[in-house]
């Protein structure tokens, strides 16, 4: 498919979804509630069949958090990114990782790195920080090294 | 006091052999990288050498020295060129990389040594056999480098988790700097004065003192 037929397919499945214009991929900006919806369709329409997930992460814009998800089909070789903004206290999504599995691990390290909480995750634990890890979270712009730090 | 390794003796067993070409010096321990510290008195029928045993054992322990395969940032594709046919660091006795510790001389810390990396890096060394030397390869190892502000995760500089000898700079440094590195520390041990090598000597009979700790 191409960008303008994602883009009418895409706003045919889910209303409210809006398109970003400008980038290379279409992308498509959900609310937070309704991503999970979204992601069940994407991934099951026969159309659409969005199975491989390549990319998934946050960014923070001190104001909010931005989850980022590319999702490519490996049978049509279409790209998708969708987008999510999240509130900067408290930041809850829903999980993906039972669509995708890979999303498990990343979902894991966006979690210990911006501190999202993806509600329905099998086993949110710390990835890669050490166990006991306190303190914020080390991808958020106010985090502070307790060693030596430099403030711009 | 003097321990000898099982390798040391080794080395030293062919230490004779290699008398009649190599060069003595006549001032000792300086000279070249491969001259045996020693005085050779001609006599009829042969000769004898003078030396001590504390030079010999530098110069057979410097001109062998196995390092451990230890490298975990780009540091070590620099360490690997360094092995490699353009640099050959054989040619200084280093060829002979070891994967365990237990059978390696000298870690060279190639790479950012992470929080996580810590605790395994003072394992490694803690499971080398005396005598042991530690080269810090490049800006990570010595300081954090490029890590040293803002960052969560990165030790800075090797030295806070085990000693070290000799320091190399760069990002990452030269294949040279590295070989200059190595014979640095060569020159170390021969003169007597790596970090080992300059403590209190440890009593020969250590089992009371070992069982009173």
């Amino acid at each position: 498919m191409t960008n303008e037929e994602l883009k009418s397919k895409i706003t045919e499945l889910l209303a409210t979804a809006t398109v970003e214009e400008g980038g290379q991929s279409l992308t498509i900006n959900v609310e937070p509630g309704e991503w999970r919806l979204l992601a069940e369709r994407l991934r099951n329409d026969p159309s659409l069949f969005f199975d491989y997930l390549f990319c998934l992460t946050c960014i923070d814009w001190k104001t909010h958090l931005t989850m980022v998800y590319h999702l490519d089909s490996t049978k049509f070789r279409h790209v998708v990114v969708i987008k999510s903004k999240l509130p900067a206290d408290n930041p809850v999504i829903e999980t993906v990782s039972d669509i995708w599995k890979t999303a498990d691990f990343h979902e894991r390290e966006v979690y210990e790195m911006f501190g999202v909480n993806f509600r329905g995750h099998p086993d949110l634990r710390l990835l890669i920080l050490p166990d006991g890890w306190e303190g914020k979270r080390p991808m958020l712009k106010d985090f502070e090294d307790p060693v030596n730090m430099i403030r711009l | 006091m003097l321990r000898l390794k099982t390798t040391d003796r080794q080395k030293m067993s062919s230490t004779s052999n290699n008398l009649e070409t190599s060069e003595a010096s006549p001032s000792g321990r300086s000279g070249g990288a491969s001259s045996f510290p020693g005085q050779i008195h001609e006599t009829p029928g042969g000769g004898i050498v003078l030396s001590k045993l504390d030079d010999v054992i530098n110069w057979a322990r410097s001109n062998s020295l196995w390092p451990l395969t230890f490298a975990t940032s780009c540091c070590g594709i620099e360490m690997m060129a360094v092995a490699a046919a353009k640099y050959d660091f054989s040619r200084f006795g280093f060829e002979v990389a070891r994967a365990s510790p237990r059978q390696a001389d000298v870690i060279i810390i190639a790479g950012t040594i992470v929080n996580k990396m810590g605790p395994v890096l003072k394992r490694l060394y803690d499971q080398m056999a005396d005598p042991k030397y530690v080269i810090a390869m490049g800006a990570c190892a010595i300081s954090g480098g490029p890590f040293f502000y803002n960052t969560y995760s990165v030790v800075k500089g090797a030295d806070h988790v085990i000693p070290v000898d000799v320091y190399v700079a760069g990002c990452p440094p030269r294949p040279e700097a590295l070989l200059h590195a190595l014979i640095s520390l060569q020159k170390k041990i021969k003169n007597g004065l790596t970090r080992e090598q300059i403590q209190t000597p440890k009593p020969l009979s250590g089992g009371d003192k070992l069982h009173q700790i």
